[in-house]
């Protein structure tokens, strides 16, 4: 199971590379789901003795909303805003994709850091959720777009519910379902949001939002 | 305990109602007033028959914040504060119906975001769940014995009393104050924040009684600890010179507001510093000493600067000072005491201060009261557009003058009891304490002197120009009497401050436990001082009594003389005028400019005067203005230079959401670094 396990932790180092260097807004969405989806394969695969139906509910559940659900939202959104179709980072691709390996390094060195409990899966594990975390960040930080923004945020949780996953596969079931609860509502309502932005202003550039201020 | 929490939440429960019924001012009006009238009856009946039996009640409950816990405790001092906070609440509320209807029936114009004005009604649902929300926020305040729970309800008590100062922010100025208050009150916060981790920090608890049992192990700090906490709760309490918001706020909120800010709100301050003196352990001399010169240096302060006001209620808030400054002028007395384990000195400035809380209580919510029925009907607050509204509203005039005498301290009303005890203490430390204390409480008597003399003068010129002579606009003119629900109110206060006159001496005894939780003397030693001037007291009933038999008799007699003579009104004087007008009246700057002129160097009045000039004069002018010194002075030079230093950290603010994200994920990476080094 553990080289299994790691296999997907590879793939979603990769993904998050992906996200990082792809310049069509679509595809970005594309990637994100394909992350849920690996994502959802997690609590099967950290439960080695028996495939509980509890750890069958999450994953069935994460991947329906993460894989399907949100993706086909960003979608509709992306189609009703008939914005360009993409990404306008801050900062340029390369330079993304080299501040992303450089992530990756201050997550690894983390992860050697960090105190913690020794029943972990995979050594793998901290070190790629955290980079999850800070690629979704850097995503929020560097690029213009509100939409890449609700992208970056979909990224930090799903670095969070890695974290949780690996952590405690037994972590109580509440707690996961109120997560994905959560990450649901925040795309839903973002959504909407900007959709208002984009009637309002013509564009969804939160650069330009800023002639807002006093 | 379980009346209380039932209190608590019929006062929440009616607010809300309140609000969801603020279709209708009536309803919404009555709801919230009746909810808060009836929970203010079972808690004075609760307090009194906890302070009867001595059967002092806490509560317990888990919370889920960190360190938190809903750890409640009426004891005598709790309780003792309790009485006063119910009692004006209260009357207040009921003086609120009657006022806030006469706001909700006139439409006020309203600022558009176009820049437009529309006219709209004001909605009293929010006016009156904050007005319930302030009551019992106050209350837990009073009754909270876990650092969590006291800093939210203390942080829910300014809010909620913001929001009340901003209610009428159709007028000019009102939002300013109400910032003014919201910064004063946050940063005394601030520094409570302070006290209470240094205090959790050695004790390794915030509950209250934790503080207690370990006052050994911050025996070090427990000075810097007063200090802050003096600054602290004194921003509340309105200590000089931390006192700036008191006269913005209150002339800006509802008068029934004013009156319970004024008379329980500014309070607490004082009941939290008296609260954290108990978790410190033994006291030494000085901390005494400062509250003794705070006290004073506010009182005469205080009392100055409003005699030069011309706004009513801003005169009421600088006296709100004033007493604040005898009150702790009699606490730090009885802290003297306890440092030096002088009981009768404890038991007279403890029981002084405590007293003058509770008179004080009395006298200025009847006074707000009072502003807020010529406000009413007048339409103006300003002194000198005033006069000659005793024939117009004679009961807001009688029980006015019977504020302003308790109020200077004159017998036979009980402002003259607490000030007694006051001189009675300071006297006691003149005579038995070392030279340098002594000299302490000769300072206290002389400024209490000056205080008392001045505080007369103040209001015979608030009295006098108000309510005597003729009107001298049509303000004063087109007054008239209030209504039922503002009038009664004022009348059960200006009782009270009667009889509270001639009985507190009787009732001293009550006082023995609250100063047992101040002092940790025993109940017995106690009530052996107070017998002690039980002698003296007796005094005072007598010459009370006698003051009320004196003045009913020349009443009697006046009456008698009159009765068989025809009485009629004339022009007063006219010294040869060929048309005496009310403007030749007495203004109130000129009643009081001898006492004026004696201070000019503190209060730096602004004279804008152009005299008459020539043969035949024509036009003349006279303005004063006094603004707050330390306003003026320290705090506006203070916070622009802060504003200065901080507008070069503008480019930091761009705007850009990216930005901010930015910075808030850098600040905690570098603070996982740091720990994970």
């Amino acid at each position: 199971m553990t080289s299994f396990f790691d296999a997907i932790m590879v793939l979603l180092i990769l993904t998050n590379l992906a996200l990082l260097g792809t310049s069509r807004l679509r595809t970005c969405i594309h990637i994100c789901a394909l992350q849920g989806l690996l994502l959802g394969t997690l609590p099967l695969t950290t439960t080695i003795e028996l495939i509980s139906f509890r750890a069958f509910l999450l994953a069935g559940g994460g991947m329906v909303m993460k894989a399907i659900v949100f993706p086909r939202l960003l979608e509709r959104t992306l189609q009703d805003t008939h914005v360009q179709r993409e990404v306008e980072p801050f900062i340029g691709y390369s330079i993304s994709l080299l501040a992303g390996i450089g992530l990756l390094g201050f997550s690894l060195w983390l992860g050697s850091r960090l105190p913690l409990p020794s029943m972990i899966t995979s050594p793998l594990v901290i070190p790629v959720s955290f980079f999850m975390m800070m690629v979704g960040l850097l995503l929020i930080v560097s690029r213009k777009k509100a939409l890449t923004q609700v992208l970056g945020y979909l990224v930090m949780e799903n670095g969070i519910y890695a974290f949780g996953v690996a952590i405690s596969p037994e972590a109580p079931f509440l707690v996961e379902m109120g997560m994905l609860l959560d990450a649901f509502v925040a795309v839903f309502i973002m959504g909407i949001l900007m959709f208002h932005i984009n009637r309002e202003f013509d564009h969804i550039d939160t650069d330009r939002l800023s002639v807002l201020k006093d | 305990m379980h009346a209380l929490l039932f209190l608590l939440l019929l006062l929440f429960g009616s607010g809300i109602l309140a609000l969801c019924l603020q279709k209708s001012a009536k309803a919404a009006s009555f709801v919230a007033a009746g909810g808060c009238i009836v929970s203010c009856l079972i808690g004075l009946v609760t307090v009194i028959r906890i302070l009867a039996t001595g059967d002092f009640p806490s509560f317990h409950a888990g919370w889920m914040v960190p360190y938190g816990s809903f750890s409640m405790e009426i004891d005598a001092l709790s309780a003792f504060f309790l009485i006063p906070i119910f009692l004006l609440a209260a009357l207040a509320a009921l003086y609120g119906i009657g006022y806030l209807s006469a706001a909700a029936a006139t439409p006020v114009s309203c600022r558009q975001d176009a820049g437009g004005t529309y006219l709209r009604k004001k909605k009293l649902g929010g006016v009156w769940f904050f007005y319930n929300l302030l009551v019992a926020s106050m209350v837990m305040v009073v009754a909270a014995r876990n650092a969590v729970l006291f800093l939210v309800v203390w942080e829910i008590m300014s809010l909620a009393s913001f929001f009340l100062v901003t209610f009428e922010d159709e007028k000019e100025g009102v939002i300013e104050a109400g910032w003014t208050y919201l910064v004063a009150t946050h940063v005394g916060t601030a520094i409570l924040f302070v006290v209470f981790l240094l205090l959790g920090r050695y004790a390794g608890s915030l509950e209250f009684d934790r503080f207690m049992a370990s006052s050994e192990d911050y025996s070090h700090i427990a000075g810097i600890l007063f200090l802050m906490s003096v600054i602290g709760f004194g921003t509340k309490a309105g200590f000089m010179p931390f006192h700036i918001w008191l006269p913005e706020a209150h002339p800006a909120a509802p008068s029934h507001v004013s009156a319970v800010m004024s008379g329980v709100m500014v309070k607490t301050g004082l009941y939290g510093i008296i609260r954290i003196a108990t978790f410190l352990g033994p006291l030494p001399a000085w901390w005494g000493v400062i509250l003794v010169v705070i006290g004073v240096s506010s009182g005469i302060l205080g009392v100055i600067f409003a005699m030069s006001q011309h706004d009513l209620k801003r005169l009421l808030a600088y006296h709100t000072i004033e007493n604040i400054g005898i009150i702790s002028l009699g606490l730090g007395l009885g802290m003297l005491g306890m440092s030096i384990h002088s009981i009768s000195l404890c038991v007279l400035g403890f029981g002084g201060g405590l007293l003058h809380i509770l008179n004080h209580a009395i006298f200025k919510g009847l006074l707000f009261l009072n502003a807020g029925a010529i406000l009413h009907s007048a339409g103006t607050g300003q002194i000198d557009e005033l006069g000659g509204l005793m024939k117009r509203m004679p009961w807001t005039g009688a029980t006015f003058l019977i504020g302003s005498i308790a109020i200077s301290g004159i017998p036979p009303f009980n402002g003259f009891i607490s000030e007694f005890l006051i001189y009675v203490s300071a006297l006691e430390g003149c005579v038995s304490l070392h030279a340098h204390f002594a000299f302490v409480c000769l300072g206290g008597i002389c400024g209490l002197a000056l205080i008392g003399g001045l505080a007369a003068a103040c209001f015979s010129k608030a009295f006098g120009i108000i309510f005597l002579g003729e009107p001298r606009s049509e303000h004063g003119a087109e007054a008239h009497e209030c209504g039922i629900a503002m009038r009664i109110p004022m009348i059960v206060l200006a009782f009270s401050c009667m009889a509270l006159g001639l009985l507190l001496p009787f009732g001293m005894g009550f006082l023995s436990p609250v100063i047992g939780v101040i002092t940790g003397f025993s109940q017995q030693e106690l009530h052996l001082h107070f017998a002690a001037y039980s002698g003296t007291l007796n005094v005072l009933v007598v010459t009370g009594f006698a003051i009320f038999v004196i003045v009913g008799i020349l009443a009697f007699i006046r009456s008698r003389i009159l009765s068989n003579r025809t009485v009629s009104s004339s022009v007063t004087w006219d010294c040869g005028y060929a048309q005496p007008m009310p403007r030749m009246q007495y203004t109130a700057s000129s009643f009081v400019q001898p006492f004026t002129s004696l201070f000019a160097l503190i209060l730096r009045t602004r004279i804008t005067y152009s005299p008459p000039q020539g043969l035949f004069p024509q036009k003349s002018s006279f303005h004063t203005e006094t603004p707050d010194r330390f306003r003026e002075g320290l705090f506006r030079p203070l916070f622009e230079g802060i504003n200065r230093g901080l507008s070069k950290l503008r480019w930091l603010q761009h705007g850009r959401i990216q930005l901010y994200v930015l910075y808030i994920a850098l600040i905690l990476f570098i603070l996982l670094i740091l720990k994970l080094w």
